[in-house]
């Protein structure tokens, strides 16, 4: 059954397949191996750039906002709850307030004492803010205080507020009598402090003082990272002062943490309670906490919008294809493509634009996220819910977009399809 | 009916026997009526006929892009018109060359890839496509054009690159629907030529034409007119009457 042909000898074309013409009637199905599939793909994305690149993007600022969200959220939430842990939630801060009895707003200077009697209160300490500036040297002017202020300490506040020691030694019985200063990051920084072996002063009021230590950032309180510590036997030999706490930190055993806050303000004022104000700092970062959750939710619901708008792009995009290419599909019929070789095609390539368009968005959803969260001194965490998830959602979304044209670009009948 | 296969020692190129393609519609168009037509290996059958008269229904009909509405189409000597559509595919694939008059060439990619698509429902590794479709484009005579797009090619070139495309699985016959007709006259003439060439190679061509100077110089004419095939007029025809 060999072929009646008259070949040349400069025949280019290869051999006859000998089994096809014997056996003949056993014709190997048409195939398209997955590696096929994914070039044919990726051939008709590469065919038209900017209409992939844009119906990609889609899907990209969809993903790129869920996965920023969550990553945001995550980071912002790991960093709270680092504060609220290295705050605790058994302090307790006690304020004058001037109150509807319109008090004087003083405290009197016994009042921590007072409430260090309260059984489960564990550590207080109280703080007086002054009317002093202190200044680095006689040259400067007294209005240049740099923000900061003098506050007259109670020797127990470091160990109330969890705070630590930098450099140098924190107020203690004998150093609080006389002029000694120590002073809290932000102002160490303003003075330009560094070190305390030149046997560095400052002068607060018309005395100089020693700066004996420099404090760490206090946990979520910067006003104290604000001010030089001076002690309060000092402040009252010093300056011609009334010591009226401005601040009372208590520090409470965790457990009983109700029934103080219940106590703390009649102990403080018996006479005008009202006018004593109570705050426990950590509800101040709980709270916080809730509103980025809500914050979240929002987002996360824009994000999903913004997802299904590019699905729906997609969508568009894969029908409008199938309509132009049309002659592609008739052509590739002819060539030997079965029904599902086409619809494999079709739904392959909507697969890859959203592959491309979710990976682009996880990238740019982890970069803003880390950008923010290095912005913001956090520390980043990024779900892999986020990444996993947010890849697959666009992956899921491809194949419902391009479900639909992939089958109507398998059901076009191939005379039709070649028809100009 | 079947009897004319049995006339020759070997199976034919190509055979229609008794093919109606009737299109619904009121009224239906019967644009093929009881076709009957054998076309052995190693012919260059020119088609001719007026607009309408039925000429690319029957090529999509032997091309099984189209089935009869009754009748048996075989290439080869297998029998088409039963096959699931599947298998139609596999027939596409492996046994026939498509040619058509807007060339059909896929613009996102080169020369050589449009060529290799030829192949690609075969199975064939992608290595193996690319390196048979260097040898199909030097074989039309392009190969200083593999890595052109088509649309820098000239559209005697493009027709060239379709070519090569239709011939790079070594098919049993070649279907040319108007090869020339969108290319000029010195176009067409190297398109010609180069049919004339696969020919000469022991190729099987068919090839629909209105150009009656062209379809006059090939070995062998069919005319057809609603449907129907004309019996060829002696003064139009040279020696391909059969
Ligand atoms: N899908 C269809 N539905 C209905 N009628 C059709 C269809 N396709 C073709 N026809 C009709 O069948 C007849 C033959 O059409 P065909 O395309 O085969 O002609 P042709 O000889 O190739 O013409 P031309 O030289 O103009 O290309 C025409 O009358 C046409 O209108
Ligand atoms: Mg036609």
């Amino acid at each position: 059954m060999s072929r009646q042909r008259k070949k040349p000898a400069a025949v280019s074309s290869p051999a006859p397949e000998e089994s096809r013409r014997a056996g003949g009637r056993n014709l190997p199905p048409s195939r398209l191996g997955p590696l096929a599939v994914v070039g044919v793909a990726s051939d008709g994305l590469r065919g038209r750039k900017l209409r992939t690149a844009l119906s990609a993007l889609g899907i990209t600022i969809g993903i790129a906002a869920m996965v920023g969200v969550l990553g945001l959220s995550e980071s912002s939430r790991a960093d709270l709850q680092a504060q609220i842990a290295a705050l605790g939630t058994n302090l307790l801060t006690v304020e004058p307030s001037s109150g509807f009895g319109g008090g004087d707003g003083a405290l009197p200077a016994e009042t921590a004492a007072k409430i260090g009697r309260i059984g489960p209160v564990d550590l207080v300490a109280d703080t007086v803010t002054l009317d002093e500036a202190p200044r680095r040297n006689d040259l400067v002017s007294e209005n240049e205080t740099k923000g900061v202020t003098v506050v007259a300490a109670d020797i127990d506040l470091l160990d109330t507020l969890k705070a630590s020691v930098a450099d140098g030694v924190w107020l203690d019985e004998a150093t609080s009598a006389y002029q000694n200063v120590v002073l809290g990051s932000v102002a160490a920084d303003r003075y330009g402090v560094t070190g305390l072996d030149d046997g560095a002063q400052l002068r607060i009021g018309d005395e100089w003082f020693t700066i004996i230590g420099v404090l760490d950032e206090f946990p979520l309180s910067e006003d104290l990272d604000r001010s030089v510590f001076i002690g309060k036997d000092a402040a009252a030999s010093t300056f011609d002062v009334e010591l009226n706490p401005s601040t009372i930190f208590v520090r409470t055993d965790p457990d009983q943490i109700d029934a103080v806050r219940g106590v703390l303000s009649s102990t403080a004022d018996p006479e005008s309670p009202d006018e004593v104000s109570i705050s426990r700092p950590s509800d101040a970062l709980e709270a916080q906490a809730a509103a980025d959750n809500a914050f979240t939710a929002l987002f996360l619901g824009l994000g999903a919008v913004a997802l299904l708008v590019g699905g729906i792009g997609i969508a568009n995009v894969m029908v409008i294809a199938v309509i132009e290419r049309r002659n592609e599909i008739g052509l590739r019929r002819a060539l030997g493509a079965t029904r599902a070789h086409i619809r494999r095609q079709f739904l392959t390539e909507a697969l890859l634009l959203s592959a491309i368009g979710g990976a682009a968005g996880v990238g740019l959803g982890v970069a803003v996220t880390y950008l923010y969260a290095n912005y913001e001194g956090w520390t980043v965490v990024i779900p892999n819910v986020a990444i996993f998830g947010g890849f697959g959602a666009a992956i899921a979304i491809g194949a419902v977009a391009g479900l639909y044209p992939a089958t109507r670009a398998a059901r076009l009948a191939p005379t039709e399809a070649l028809r100009a | 009916m079947s009897t004319s296969s049995n006339e020759r020692s070997s199976p034919a190129a190509l055979e229609l026997i008794d093919v109606v393609k009737q299109y619904p519609g009121h009224p239906p168009v019967r644009a093929l009526d009881s076709v009957s037509l054998r076309i052995d290996r190693g012919e260059l059958v020119a088609i001719v006929g007026p607009s309408g008269s039925g000429k690319s229904t029957m090529l999509h009909v032997m091309g099984t892009l189209d089935r009869p509405t009754s009748g048996r189409v075989e290439i080869d000597g297998i029998e088409l018109s039963q096959l699931s559509d599947r298998r139609l595919a596999a027939a596409r694939a492996r046994l026939i060359g498509f040619v058509f008059q807007q060339f059909f060439l896929l613009e996102g990619v080169t020369a050589v890839e449009n060529v290799a698509n030829g192949l690609l429902y075969s199975g064939a590794s992608k290595s193996k496509r690319l390196g048979r479709a260097v040898t199909a484009l030097s074989r039309v005579g392009l190969s200083h054009r593999l890595h052109h797009r088509p649309s820098a090619l000239s559209g005697g070139e493009r027709q060239r690159v379709a070519i090569a495309r239709a011939l790079v699985h070594d098919p049993a016959i070649i279907l040319a629907d108007e090869p020339t007709g969108n290319l000029d006259s010195t176009s067409s003439a190297s398109v010609m030529e180069l049919l004339f060439d696969l020919h000469r190679e022991g190729r099987t061509i068919v090839v629909i034409t209105h150009d009656r100077d062209m379809a006059a110089a090939l070995p062998r004419q069919v005319a057809v007119r609603d449907g129907q095939l004309v019996v060829p007029d002696a003064a139009l025809v040279g020696g391909g009457v059969r």
